[in-house]
């Protein structure tokens, strides 16, 4: 078990384009650390930079205190699931977990100790004669982490490890590879593109766009106090919706009417001509069913609803709004940043499931303003963020975390 | 597909089959032949006669024969086994690693195979007689190997592409060196392109008569091709039609009897490429 120390990483390929751009990152002892962005964000360079599988063009890493730079993968004593699984298909699933075993020369019977073991937990026994081929996507993901738990590695690193998985078995790996970690408390990092797995594995997420750490932080703090209009959009789902809006006094203007900020707030936007609200779908109700005692903090609006898509358990309205071709460009790059595809500027609002609201009429809604964000379009920053709140949600989680592990070693 | 279609295409077959299986019906019957019979114009022989066979492996032509037979298989199994190690380097080497040059090996390998052998052949024959290698197994396994390694290089290392990388970092990750990585992961995943490389290279050596019949000039280093071609008849007025059949049947066993062996293998190497994992 050990810490990894990142101190302004930077990797840059022979033709100058720089997959990771200068990256500073502590992962504690036992924490389980999840880098995610979208494709090309460099964040499987970095997890292979860990790993030692490529080299580190700046900048040193450390793992439990020492310098690894220099060393070879074999030497680091850090454990890797593939996203590919990489599983020796020549090898029985016996010899594929008791493979790094064999490499260090250890007995027969202690191989056969710990690849049981390592059976056991994953319930892998039935198939210990089969060979990879013969086993299902599951259960060759079930092998891959056989492999790496079965020695005592420093760290587990997990290269996307569910997305070979249907999304039924990979809600189940995903709890299965939480408990785990719990249980080893070994030291995980995780890179995924999946905001799902992001939010629901990770003790902090590092997010990371373009080779650049945007934001690290518990997953609640990226989800209330996102750092900037990228991390906004890329957490949440379905995503953020970013309305245009111009100050007038103390309130802002936006296509869905007047959001009336307090001076205080008000003050702290002051001095852009355009602004970005950013709004969460589900800080939306229909108007018809939020509680009286609620309405006031909130301002409410009629629009006329586009689509509406009933869930079950909830329930997804789309409402069109004109943007100006400034904002809308922009709107659009941050939204193909994103791998999304919006064709056209509308607002996703998340209203009650038993909500009467049909598709094509004009309805009334009501939006809780006290959480909105406002972000200035030229820079993405995010004008509204309460560092102080953010930083408490992470404390707390870093508190769960560190009471979590003293029970499992109980 | 419909009756007719089926049909044409079942008699397109047969037409193909009849086109290459004829001359070797062909050289059976021949070599079952008397040397009487051999002239009686027609297809199969009146009487089967075990004459040929008798007189290349006991007879007078087992004195050319035999050790030709010997030769041959020495000298190709060698040539063969050294071949498929370099070039199993080699190809290694030009899949995994990005060097300058590269794009040259490859090419300079494809320009040796396209070179036409006879090219070379009369050079080599004074530079072997200076240098003391000619009529010796080194003297043809050299020239073997020019043959042979270029198109093992190019074969083995369309196979080296078809494993995935990670195979090998798993293994590095997993505490190889870069030498035990290649040996326990990457060689017996490759097991089946070695075999298809090492078959394809040993025919090709098998089947040389240029450098053969260039290169040597007794029975210590003579392969079969160059022996078939000093076959002699009865008297000086019949060709050995008869004996040269038999022989030719029996160096096609070998051949067969490798792609038999070997067949399973080169199948199951197929078809494990196409499963993940």
């Amino acid at each position: 078990m050990s810490s990894i120390e990142m101190d302004h990483i930077v990797k840059e390929y022979g033709d100058g384009f720089q997959a990771v751009n200068d990256v500073s990152l502590d992962i504690a002892d036992g924490e389980f650390m999840i880098l995610v962005g979208p494709s090309g964000c460099g964040k499987s360079t970095l997890l292979r930079m860990i790993v030692g599988l490529e080299d580190i063009t700046s900048g040193e890493m450390r793992i439990g205190g020492a310098r690894v730079n220099e060393k070879a993968p074999r030497d680091r004593n850090l454990s890797m699931v593939f996203q590919n699984y990489a599983l020796y298909p020549h090898l029985s699933v016996y010899e594929n977990i008791a493979f790094p075993l064999r490499l260090s020369k250890t007995p027969n019977d202690e191989v056969e100790k710990r690849v049981n073991q390592a059976a056991d937990v994953l319930e892998l026994h039935e198939h210990l004669k089969r060979k990879p081929a013969n086993l299902s996507g599951g259960q060759r993901q079930r092998v891959a982490m056989g492999r790496a738990i079965v020695r005592d590695a420093d760290a587990f690193l997990f290269d996307e490890p569910l997305s070979n998985l249907d999304a039924k078995l990979r809600g189940q790996m995903r709890t299965e590879i939480a408990r785990l970690q719990r249980r080893l408390g070994i030291t995980t990092v995780y890179v995924t593109h999946d905001q799902t797995e992001a939010m629901t594995l990770g003790d902090r997420v590092c997010v990371l766009r373009k080779g650049l750490v945007q934001q690290v932080a518990s997953p609640r703090e990226l989800y209330e106090q996102p750092v900037n209009l990228f991390v906004a959009g890329f957490i949440g789902s379905p995503p953020m919706n970013f309305l245009p809006a111009s100050l007038e006094g103390t309130a802002l203007r936006t296509p869905f009417g007047d959001i009336e900020l307090g001076e205080e707030r008000a003050a702290t936007v002051r001095g852009h001509d355009v602004l970005l609200v950013g709004i969460r779908p589900e800080y939306f109700e229909d108007a018809s069913l939020v509680d009286e005692a609620k309405k006031p903090h909130g301002a409410t609006f009629t629009a006329q609803v586009d689509v509406t898509e009933w869930l079950g358990d909830a329930q997804y309205a789309y409402i069109p709004y004109e943007a100006p071709a400034e904002v809308a460009e922009q709107l659009k790059e941050l939204s193909e940043e994103l791998d999304s595809e919006q064709l056209r500027t509308q607002a996703v609002v998340s209203i009650d499931s038993t909500s009467r609201i049909r598709e094509g009429r004009e309805a009334e809604f009501w939006l809780d303003t006290r959480k909105i964000h406002i972000f200035d379009p030229k820079t993405g920053d995010n004008l509204t963020r309460d560092a102080e709140a953010g930083r408490r949600l992470t404390e707390m989680a870093e508190e769960d975390r560190v009471e979590q592990m003293d029970r499992e070693r109980v | 597909m419909s009756t007719r279609e089926k049909t044409l295409w079942i008699i397109a077959g047969i037409l193909i089959i009849i086109y290459a299986l004829f001359p070797i019906a062909w050289i059976i019957s021949l070599s079952l032949k008397s040397s009487a019979d051999i002239s009686n114009g027609q297809f199969l022989p009146t009487a089967l006669s075990w004459e040929n066979y008798r007189s290349i492996l006991v007879g007078d032509a087992s004195e050319l024969f035999l050790p030709a037979l010997r030769n041959s298989f020495g000298i190709c199994l060698i040539a063969t086994a050294i071949s498929s190690v370099l070039a199993m380097f080699a190809a290694y080497a030009i899949a995994r690693i990005d060097f300058r040059g590269k794009k040259i090996i490859l090419s300079t390998a494809l320009a040796v195979a396209i070179f036409p052998v006879i090219a070379i052949a009369t050079p080599l024959y004074n530079l072997w007689r200076e240098v003391g290698l000619y009529d010796t197994w080194p003297g043809l396994i050299l020239p073997y190997l020019s043959l042979t390694l270029p198109i093992s290089i190019w074969t083995l290392s369309a196979f080296f592409r078809e494993i995935p990388w990670e195979m090998e970092q798993a293994a590095q990750v997993d505490g190889a060196t870069p030498w035990q990585a290649f040996r326990k992961v990457i060689v017996p995943l490759a097991a089946p392109g070695v075999f298809t490389t090492a078959i394809i290279a040993f025919f090709l050596a098998w089947n040389d008569f240029v450098y053969g019949i260039t290169l040597t000039s007794t029975e210590a280093s003579r392969p079969v091709p160059a022996a078939l071609g000093l076959f002699s008849g009865a008297s000086q007025f019949e060709s050995p039609t008869g004996p040269i059949a038999a022989a030719a049947l029996i160096v096609t066993i070998p051949v067969v009897v490798l792609v038999l062996i070997f067949q399973r293998r080169i199948v199951a190497g197929l078809t494990n490429g196409a499963v993940k994992g």
